[in-house]
């Protein structure tokens, strides 16, 4: 299995997601830089990390959506590859038009970082296979821009479709429609999510509640 | 030819931004704000003389990036 980590200007968490595909898969994964037009060949899970790219000019997410690589990704997702976007990932997933809605501006209209108690929606044979539905996990969250907001009709389809992947527990930290946190597409091959499972793979970092994560794509997609 | 594209958040967006200049005029004694919202201005120096003749390139320009139509409107005009 090949991953690929897309780069652009301004990503921040690229190295941290490398480093959680490489420690929970012996697979290869590589670095891929934004201006690249194609993919290598061979690509099964493109991921795509947060950070602030393009320095969240005009909106976030809203350059980097229009970059090659991302042209290539949406080829890609149409082909039925398996896409990951985390934070400014999933900005941009949406941005793109990949995943439905758009990720605004926080209710509290300030950043929030700290870590956050969610709940699994649904157990996807890929991306969530090794977690049980309905289990609790804690992952940090780090954003401006995470309050999700989708319209009634499209919401309603996303429930119809067990399409919500993760709902935030407790209070909702960022206002976002319905608790949710993060989203499948129509045919669950693309994940969005707000929450940074790849910081919470390791112990002695402040948990490891993520490392089921990055374990059942590396798993699903080998098998 | 400038020309002034005007983006706000759709009626049906919440904007947080809005709410909290909505509440600090408030708290500076400002009475009678019943609501902000808070939108963006670009402007743009295009080639030509004609906005009718250059709306439509206008139009597919916020369409294609300056704007995310789920969550955006957009109004186009002439830049005195």
């Amino acid at each position: 299995m090949n991953i690929g980590v897309v780069i652009f200007p301004g990503s921040n968490c690229d190295r941290d997601l490398y480093r959680a595909f490489q420690t929970f898969s012996p697979n290869k994964v590589e670095f891929l830089w934004h201006k690249n037009p194609e993919l290598p060949k061979g690509i099964d899970v493109c991921a795509i990390p947060g950070g602030f790219s393009f320095g969240d000019y005009l909106r976030t997410g809203a350059i980097a959506s229009r970059s090659p690589i991302i042209k290539a990704i949406i080829e890609f997702a149409h082909a039925g590859g398996f896409v990951l976007g985390i934070c400014n990932g999933f900005q941009i997933l949406c941005e793109c038009g990949l995943l439905p809605g758009a990720l605004i501006r926080n209710q509290s209209t300030q950043f929030i970082c700290r870590d956050q108690e969610l709940i699994i929606c649904h157990k996807d044979p890929l991306f969530t296979n090794l977690y049980d539905k309905n289990q609790k996990v804690s992952f940090p969250i780090a954003h401006h821009d995470g309050n999700y907001f989708v319209d009634t009709e499209t919401h309603k389809v996303l429930i119809e479709n067990d399409q919500i992947a993760f709902r935030y527990q407790g209070k909702n930290p960022n206002g976002s429609v319905d608790n949710i946190a993060g989203i499948y597409s129509h045919n669950h091959r693309i994940l969005g999510l707000m929450p940074h499972p790849e910081r919470r793979v390791d112990p002695e970092i402040g948990g490891n509640d993520g490392a089921l994560f990055f374990k059942s794509i590396c798993d699903g997609v080998s098998n | 030819m400038k020309v002034r594209i005007k983006i706000v958040l759709k009626d049906s967006v919440l904007d947080p931004q809005g709410q909290a200049i909505q509440m600090s005029l408030k708290n500076q004694g400002f009475s009678g704000v019943n609501s902000v919202r808070q939108g963006k201005i670009i402007d743009i120096d295009l080639e030509g003389n004609s906005l009718e003749k250059s709306r439509k390139q206008i139009e597919h320009m916020c369409e294609s990036l300056l704007i995310n139509p789920q969550i955006e409107t957009f109004t186009i005009q002439e830049k005195d």
